[in-house]
């Protein structure tokens, strides 16, 4: 059966007041390598039937994998009675009306390993260069595609093709204390210059050869736009509308209610979602599988266009459904599967920053960011894979990698220069969020708590 | 002993198997290991005592993994026929042949012993065989329980997991395994003035079934009813002062100080450099091996896929390795690895222990961290004769922000509620703390570990690893322990206000 017969089957069968009807087809490819080497590699299919059922006020969500035909039954079944056994659900409401749309009918897109039938030749060219070269490279190629179908028994039809690639390129010299990374986010891989990637990494390890010794402290940064994509999808994540309003988040205004309005950044930077923006194109509705505090299975469908979270350095919205903005007061919101932060026009590229630095640390990426306290959203984390010293305006050499105990909400207000935004992948979230645009910030005194031994 | 259901075993396993490795046979595989799996998960989430979602998932499918001219493949499918399965197989074979021009090192692994048998995890009542409606009015009573004792907010979760997964390869081996593991929390929340905070209950994720909620190992009810008042304390706690305390730290905190400083620094991938550009490395190198002082002497520390409730315990790994239990530091050195049949054989250290793990049908095993446990001391101390030796330090109970870098060097932990402690007593709670060390700098400065009866198995479910990402359950059982001078943070002060 095709993924729009099991929806309509799944909505076909009695038993529920409404149903929406969830089914993703997955399929992926991959390489990993280390030491200028294979290590493992595979390909993978995925195929889920969500059904989620409306009885009265009841909601019942059952998820099953790889459903043949004579399985619908009991998985529309096993939703049904979980809806009858359920309380009312707080986010109940009418279900997303709408048609069906022009592209419903199309077949799930897939993936194979053959994505990577140009680009494994021209890693195995880098594996040699680099052998070459006195490096050792490590990394990781994926490809995935996700084809989500949804349809309600209120008529709405909806199917978005997902393409997610991603390259990680880290460099290291055979002693292992010199690294460098770089990464490229991508839909197919066409767009991916392993030599011109390679090359990157090959002038970083030479700046790493001159070795400096950095105390903690609070220096002038330059954070390059894929750290800056880390820190705000945190931010982005712990935007919560509804914990905001409930005074459990850094959004929290004291004595009730949200800082929505409020003065984030001195600069005018807007951190936005639009599905539509190109080379980060996403899903234009929204998927639930499951309600939470951000989101509700009522919503499925909704249509996402583009959203303002910060306009013009003020917090402008926060992350929720269409029960929580009822609680809140404030505007229909959900979240959106992109990023972008952009700051006045004319900004300089992270290279013309670096020109005009007199003395600041260059970072390459930030590493295992977690939450310390969320009253202030502080984060701590590690730099990684190359700290460079800036002086007059180039780099003269790496110093040691630091612990860091920052505020994304806090930074905004302390940075002095936004650069010129690109697409970028993040270090440490690409695995659940790739499509982000972000600027290189200049932050006048980042707060490196500690020295790390890591190199 | 509890068996494996019916309806697993009701599907066509070793039929799908011959399929598969006959394929792989047929298309010159030097190897290939055949593995199906069901794994299902259902997790629940009140606030303030409501039901705010549910989701009941499972994941069912197969995996093919092959070596083909010394080189891995590897294809998963979901089509449950001879024929789909001998595609898959197929499709394992080319992927090894389109990466083999990428592939420097040929595949060869440790010998294990042929196994063939039937494991199931220690459970009395399958979390899944219980109603819907009877978990989430339990998690709402607890709740309502919290509400109605001055908390603005509770959050309830209960997460549980049934995996069943059956392997076969081409050495012979054929094994059944399942097992069962849940995780229920709560997390009370309140605001005092300008300031809000949380507690969530110490009660760790466990490799039981749904007993685990009703009275067998943990007493839900006793805890709870402590926790409005604790939380009420931290609110209007002083502050704590930046500086260099000596530290009692209770398993409820340090099973993930160990799992983060030694579980992962003692895996031989990453030792090795084969996470080098993800999870990262590993400040104990090989070339350490039996000479590394880890720690203090009295330091001793094993990894065990055999405990009883762990999260991490199997009967035979995901390559075929039977479960063992194997020494990583002892007397305070490193002495051992955590490893996989390829690695073993690779460094010339005989068999596998047994840690190669797939959290999925979709995902290839890769070497994952066994239940990795501090040993009491015998006739150790009890957690108020370690306080009892501190002039001037705290006491740190539960966990909750952590973050250590790529070589496990620098660390930096928080908690759930910290204690001072003056002159050998508990003197009140401190808020804004948070522990910073280097991770051989914090064992060596080790001076005291309580005894066998103050030892608790900790954990999680979601340690995560690899790429494409896999996570996976491990438990770490300790004792309280005692470490001087270990620098403490003002976490407030580091947001710099």
């Amino acid at each position: 059966m095709t993924p729009q017969e099991v929806v309509e089957r799944a909505l076909a069968l009695p038993g529920a007041d409404d149903r929406v009807v969830i089914v993703d087809e997955d399929t992926s490819a991959n390489l990993r390598f280390a030491g200028n080497t294979l290590t493992t590699n595979g390909v993978a299919r995925g195929s889920r039937l969500t059904v989620i059922s409306i009885v009265g006020a009841g909601t019942g969500v059952v998820s099953r994998s790889g459903v043949t035909p004579d399985q619908i039954a009991g998985v529309v079944g096993a939703a049904d009675q979980a809806a009858r056994d359920a309380q009312p659900s707080e986010d109940a409401r009418p279900l997303v009306a709408g048609d069906v749309a022009a592209d419903w009918d199309r077949p799930a897109e897939e993936t194979s390993i053959a994505v990577f039938r140009d680009l494994a030749p021209a890693l195995g060219e880098a594996f040699a260069a680099a052998e070459a070269g006195g490096r050792r490279l490590y990394g990781f190629a994926e490809h995935l595609v996700n084809s989500v179908f949804v349809g309600t028994s209120t008529g709405l039809r909806r199917r978005h093709d997902q393409p997610t690639g991603r390259l990680e390129l880290n460099a290291k010299s055979p002693d292992m204390t010199r690294s460098a990374w770089v990464g490229a986010a991508t839909r197919d891989f066409t767009d991916v210059d392993i030599a011109a990637l390679d090359a990157t990494l090959a002038q970083r390890l030479e700046w790493a050869k001159r070795k400096i010794d950095l105390a903690p402290g609070r220096y002038e940064t330059l954070l390059p736009p894929g750290a800056v994509a880390d820190l705000m999808i945190y931010l982005y994540w712990s935007s919560g509308a509804r914990d905001a309003f409930d005074g459990r988040t850094v959004f929290a205004k004291p004595g009730g209610g949200t800082r929505v309005g409020e003065e984030l950044a001195k600069l005018p930077i807007d951190l936005y979602s639009d599905p539509a923006r190109a080379g980060v194109e996403c899903g234009g509705f929204t998927v639930a599988h499951t309600s939470s505090r951000e989101q509700s299975v009522f919503d499925n469908g909704f249509t996402l266009g583009q959203t303002k979270w910060i306009a013009e350095g003020k917090l402008a919205n926060l992350i929720q459904s269409r029960h929580s903005a009822e609680v809140t007061g404030l505007p229909e919101t959900p979240a959106i599967d992109n990023l972008i932060m952009e700051g006045p026009a004319g900004g300089k590229s992270l290279e013309e920053m670096i020109a005009a630095t007199e003395r600041g640390l260059l970072l390459t990426c930030l590493w295992y960011i977690r939450e310390v306290d969320p009253q202030t959203l502080l984060l701590t984390g590690l730099t990684r894979d190359g700290v460079y010293l800036v002086e007059n305006g180039e780099v003269t050499g790496e110093v040691n990698n630091f612990r860091f105990n920052e505020s994304p909400v806090d930074l905004l207000g302390r940075i002095t220069e936004v650069g010129a935004a690109s697409q970028t992948l993040p270090r440490e979230w690409n695995d659940y969020f790739t499509r982000t645009i972000m600027p290189p910030l200049r932050v006048p005194d980042f707060n490196m708590s500690t020295v790390s031994q890591a190199n | 002993m509890r068996q494996i259901d019916p309806d697993f075993l009701a599907l066509p396993l070793r039929r799908l198997a011959d399929a598969a490795l006959q394929r792989a046979r047929e298309l010159g595989a030097e190897f290939a290991a055949f593995r199906l799996e069901r794994v299902r998960a259902e997790t629940l989430r009140l606030f303030d005592a409501r039901l705010e979602g549910s989701s009941d998932a499972d994941d069912l499918g197969f995996a093919v993994r092959v070596v083909k001219n010394g080189t891995w493949g590897f294809a998963g499918g979901i089509t449950l026929t001879p024929e789909a399965v001998a595609e898959v197989a197929a499709q394992a074979v080319l992927v090894a042949e389109v990466s083999a021009p990428l592939n420097r090192e040929p595949i060869e692994l440790a010998t294990e012993p042929v196994h063939e048998g039937v494991w199931v995890s220690s459970y009395d009542v399958d979390p899944f065989d219980v109603p819907l409606r009877d978990k989430v009015a339990l998690l709402g009573d607890w709740s309502s329980g919290l509400l109605a004792k001055g908390v603005d907010h509770v959050s309830a979760s209960l997460m549980q997991v049934k995996e069943q997964k059956f392997y076969a390869d081409s050495a012979g081996t054929v094994t059944t395994q399942q097992r069962v593991r849940v995780h229920p929390a709560l997390t009370a929340m309140k605001t005092e003035g300008s300031t809000f905070d949380d507690m969530r209950t110490l009660a760790p994720p466990v490799g039981r079934g749904y007993e685990y909620l009703t009275g067998t190992g943990w007493d839900f009810p006793a805890e709870l009813a402590e926790l409005p008042d604790l939380l009420a304390e931290k609110l209007t706690a002083p502050s704590v002062k930046a500086g260099t305390y000596d530290l009692v730290v209770d398993p409820s905190n340090l099973w993930l100080t160990i799992h983060e400083s030694i579980g992962h620094a003692t895996e031989l991938d990453r030792a090795l450099g084969y996470e080098a550009a993800y999870a990262g490395t590993s400040f104990a190198t090989f070339d350490q091996l039996n000479t590394l002082t880890y720690g203090s002497p009295i330091m001793n520390v094993t990894g065990d896929r055999t405990a009883d409730h762990g999260l991490a315990s199997v009967g035979w790994d995901d390559e075929g390795v039977q479960g063992q239990r194997f020494d990583i530091v002892r007397d305070g050195t490193l002495v051992g690895y955590q490893l996989d049949r390829r690695m073993a054989l690779m460094k010339g250290l005989g068999r596998s222990n047994g840690c190669a793990f797939a959290d999925s049908p979709g995902h290839p095993p890769i070497q994952r961290m066994a239940n990795v446990s501090l040993q009491p001391a015998e006739n150790g101390p009890s957690a108020e004769e370690l306080i009892a030796g501190v002039d001037d330090g705290i006491y740190v109970l539960g966990d909750k922000s952590w973050s250590i870098d790529m070589q496990r060097y620098n660390f930096q932990f928080t908690g759930q509620r910290f204690y001072k402690i003056e002159n050998g007593r508990l003197a009140g709670q401190l808020r804004d703390v948070a522990y910073q060390a280097t991770t051989t700098d914090f064992w060596r400065s080790m001076d005291a570990v309580g005894g066998p009866e103050t030892y608790v198995l900790g954990g999680a479910f979601n340690c995560g690893k690899g790429q494409p990402g896999q996570v996976a359950p491990v438990s770490h059982g300790c004792p309280p322990a005692r470490f001087r001078g270990v620098k403490i943070l003002n976490t407030v002060q580091e947001g710099g206000k």
